[in-house]
């Protein structure tokens, strides 16, 4: 029996995806479990394994065409069996997602693709083109209703009151300030180049604007004195177990710290451990904080599940697990999804202070800035230490300053009193 | 002045002869079996009576040679009036008509014009076949110095043959032949229907359809049909198919975002393909919210076989299909 080789979904809210590469080649003899294609979404790529065994017919499966899930992509023939060329996917398919779109003989089309085409130009009438560069809207930022994708005036239309209402789909809106056509105007051509939105910077944009739009932001920052903490850090690394390699099993970084500082004081004041909906504010009992990883080309918010619950070791030892991930781009939804609050770091860059915008569900973050060696008074005298300015971002919907200036008042202490963390 | 009164387009285009020779001495009409025989379409009917065999003359089986009787009367000064029996057989004369009567004007710096009439009795659905049912309107539109018009009402039908005979240039006054026992209310007087000018048929807004002659009717009864599931479509009549009237056309595409343009001749370098460029080129552009649609002729000799001859140009279903994806964005 001949195995179907679905697009599947890897991420709960996906509807599309983008096969990245693929790691065989068409009439390939594949073995079950063998890497078969690298798959893209929004947020990460993944690899797919072969359901089966066989021959295996991949047809013209496009590579970088936006897919729905639950396409076939391609057949695997089992001994006996022909291996028929593969042009398309059967007729009936079995959609492992109610939401998938429906898979037909031109499924292999783009049937649910962005306006935007591989050119990076948008598929969209004139009267569409006219009516968004008066109304300032970026047409890549459209999902068109028309034929193949293609924008109508009737999309703009419907694209104008809701800035990409918490949908990461590509393709939906990222409002933004001018049109491309009005942006590129105030350049000489030639002056520059394009590098088309990939679906990490389209998710990206869209988030933060939705989060920057809708968020009522306001920001607290306290300066947290970090001689204590870097004392401790010191002691323990040099105590560090170590392995068979004569190496150290861990290393403490400032942010490990800083992140189960974030994570107890949040236990601590759990008014601020919570997220904002509808229906009403999320209570969360552990303290799940997402760090920022800067990658090439964009960045991860990786979680550290329960932090609160974790010693200083292991959440090292995972924070550069899930870094090596995020960099490798093999984070998988479980390992970013969720979080209560979020931690960026900008220290290393010798950046004092900045204003983090918070990454929805959150209802915090908090932006933290390099150490930096002060006098501050002590007794009338003028002592040397070293200090850091942390500034908490809080969506005022759910969480108010005073609540906003306790949490981060917990997290000082913790900072500064790192013993504290092990009561 | 409104005298009320019904005429057949065969009977509107006859009165228009009439009222301009009885008008004008120089007007006399050319044709094969135009005479006693009343025309092939017994469009002459009795003239040869009324005014004599002078001024309604039979000619020979010999196109080129009628047709360069006409340009050089006209040259001369005369204002003749030759009809073809098909506007097929025009083929036979593209000699008198594109090299002669289209450039003398041109050549000679002004200084003659050639106001010739030739009548081209068109269009399929009479089962006559690959040789007499061509819509050969887009040929002669494409040469310089020739003007095309095409009515669709019986009014039309004479208003723009007195002006194509008071016109100082070659006109070619195309007649589609099932539109002849078409009845519709004409004016008695001599009235000119401008050449150039296109009129809105039906107003709508949700498409704009642009046809001539018959394809008029077709896309009239589409859009009644349309109208009764809330699309509004608006029916341009050319009338004219050379010049075109981009302006009208224009202002519509720019009310309703949608054009399709129904002709029987051939879709391939048809009138269809000129009006969607002529669109695309203005600023009617901008307003486009869909693909242009082209409905034409089928890229074959029309067939004798009725049910192909049928199929081989737009029909009424057609049309309100198409129009309907058009609108429901399904194109």
């Amino acid at each position: 029996m001949a195995a179907e080789v679905i697009l599947p979904k890897v991420d709960m809210d996906m509807t599309t995806g983008t096969i990245a590469v693929w790691h065989v080649k068409d009439g390939d003899t594949v073995k079950k479990g063998q890497p078969l294609f690298d798959i893209e979404t929004d947020k990460a790529a993944m690899e797919i394994e072969s359901p089966a065994d066989g021959v295996i017919r991949i047809g013209n499966a496009p590579v970088k065409a936006v897919v729905p899930i639950g396409t076939v992509v391609a057949m695997i023939y089992g001994a006996g069996e022909e291996p028929k060329a593969f042009s398309g996917a059967p007729a009936a398919v079995a959609s492992p997602a109610a939401d998938a779109a429906p898979a037909g003989p031109a499924a292999l089309l783009p049937v649910v693709a962005p306006a935007v085409d591989a050119t990076g130009k948008a598929r969209a009438t004139p009267l569409a083109r006219r009516l968004a560069r008066q109304q300032g809207i970026s047409l890549a930022a459209l999902a068109g209703t028309g034929p193949r994708g293609r924008i109508v005036a009737a999309d703009l239309a419907n694209a104008r009151p809701a800035p990409a209402a918490a949908s990461t789909t590509a393709g939906t809106a990222i409002a933004s300030g001018m049109s491309t056509e009005a942006v590129k105007a105030l350049y000489e051509a030639g002056s520059y180049s394009v590098t088309p939105l990939d679906g990490m910077r389209r998710t990206i944009a869209q988030r933060l604007v939705q989060s920057k739009q809708t968020v009522p932001h306001f920001y607290l920052t306290a300066s947290c004195t970090l001689d204590e903490l870097l004392a401790i850090r010191e002691r323990l690394n040099a105590h560090a177990p170590k392995g068979e390699d004569k190496q150290p099993l861990w290393k403490l970084s400032v942010n490990d710290f800083i992140i189960k500082a974030l994570a107890l004081a949040l236990q601590r004041v759990p008014a601020a451990n919570v997220t904002f909906t509808d229906e009403g504010i999320l209570q969360h009992r552990v303290s799940d904080v997402g760090v920022a990883v800067a990658i090439e080309g964009g960045l991860f918010t990786p979680v550290i599940r329960a932090a609160e619950t974790k010693s200083l070791s292991r959440i090292s030892i995972e924070m550069k697990e899930l870094a090596a991930k995020a960099r490798a781009r093999q984070l998988k939804p479980a390992d970013y999804q969720g979080g209560t609050s979020a931690v960026s770091n900008l220290g290393m860059f010798g950046v004092e202070q900045f204003n983090a915008i918070i990454n929805p569900p959150h209802a915090t973050i908090l932006a933290v800035g390099a150490g930096v060696e002060t006098f501050v008074p002590v007794n009338r005298q003028p002592v040397l230490k070293t200090q850091m300015k942390a500034t908490l971002s809080c969506d005022h919907r759910a969480v108010d300053g005073a609540v906003g200036a306790q949490l981060l008042k917990a997290f000082r202490e913790l900072v500064e009193e790192p013993a504290l963390m092990m009561a | 002045m409104s005298d009320i009164r019904e005429l057949s387009f065969s009977a509107a285009v006859q009165e228009a002869l009439a009222q301009a020779m009885e008008a004008d001495e120089r007007v006399f009409l050319m044709g094969e079996d135009i005479g006693v025989y009343g025309g092939a379409f017994q469009v002459t009917g009795d003239l040869v009576h009324r005014f004599g065999e002078d001024r309604v003359r039979d000619t020979p089986i010999a196109e080129l040679g009628g047709a360069g009787v006409a340009v050089g009367a006209a040259v001369a000064g005369a204002r003749p009036v030759y009809e073809f029996q098909f506007s097929d057989f025009a083929t036979l004369a593209m000699e008198q008509i594109v090299n002669q009567a289209a450039k003398m004007r041109f050549m000679l710096g002004g200084k003659v014009s050639v106001p010739v009439v030739f009548r081209m009795p068109c269009g399929s659905g009479t089962g006559a076949a690959a040789q007499h049912s061509q819509s050969l309107e887009a040929w002669f539109g494409h040469v310089p110095g020739l003007k095309v018009v095409e009515a669709s009402t019986p009014e039309d039908a004479k208003g723009l043959l007195l002006a194509a005979i008071d016109d100082p240039d070659p006109v070619l006054v195309f007649e589609h032949k099932l539109l002849y026992k078409v009845k519709g209310h004409v004016p008695a007087g001599m009235y000119r229907t401008p050449i150039g000018k296109a009129v809105v048929r039906r107003e709508g807004k949700h498409a704009t359809v642009v046809a001539a002659a018959i394809m008029v009717h077709k896309a009239l009864e589409a859009a009644e049909i349309l109208a009764k599931e809330g699309i509004d479509i608006e029916v341009i009549d050319l009338r004219t198919i050379r010049p075109i009237d981009g302006p009208t056309i224009i202002e519509s595409v720019k009310k309703t975002s949608r054009l399709a343009c129904v002709y029987e001749g051939v879709k391939t370098l048809g009138i269809g393909a000129e009006i969607s460029a002529l669109v695309a080129e203005s600023e009617a552009f901008d307003y486009l919210d869909a693909p242009i649609l082209r409905l034409g002729g089928s890229e074959s000799p029309i067939p004798y076989s009725p049910i192909l001859e049928k199929a081989a140009v737009p029909q009424t279903d057609g049309i309100v299909e198409s129009l309907r994806d058009l609108v429901k964005g399904r194109i």
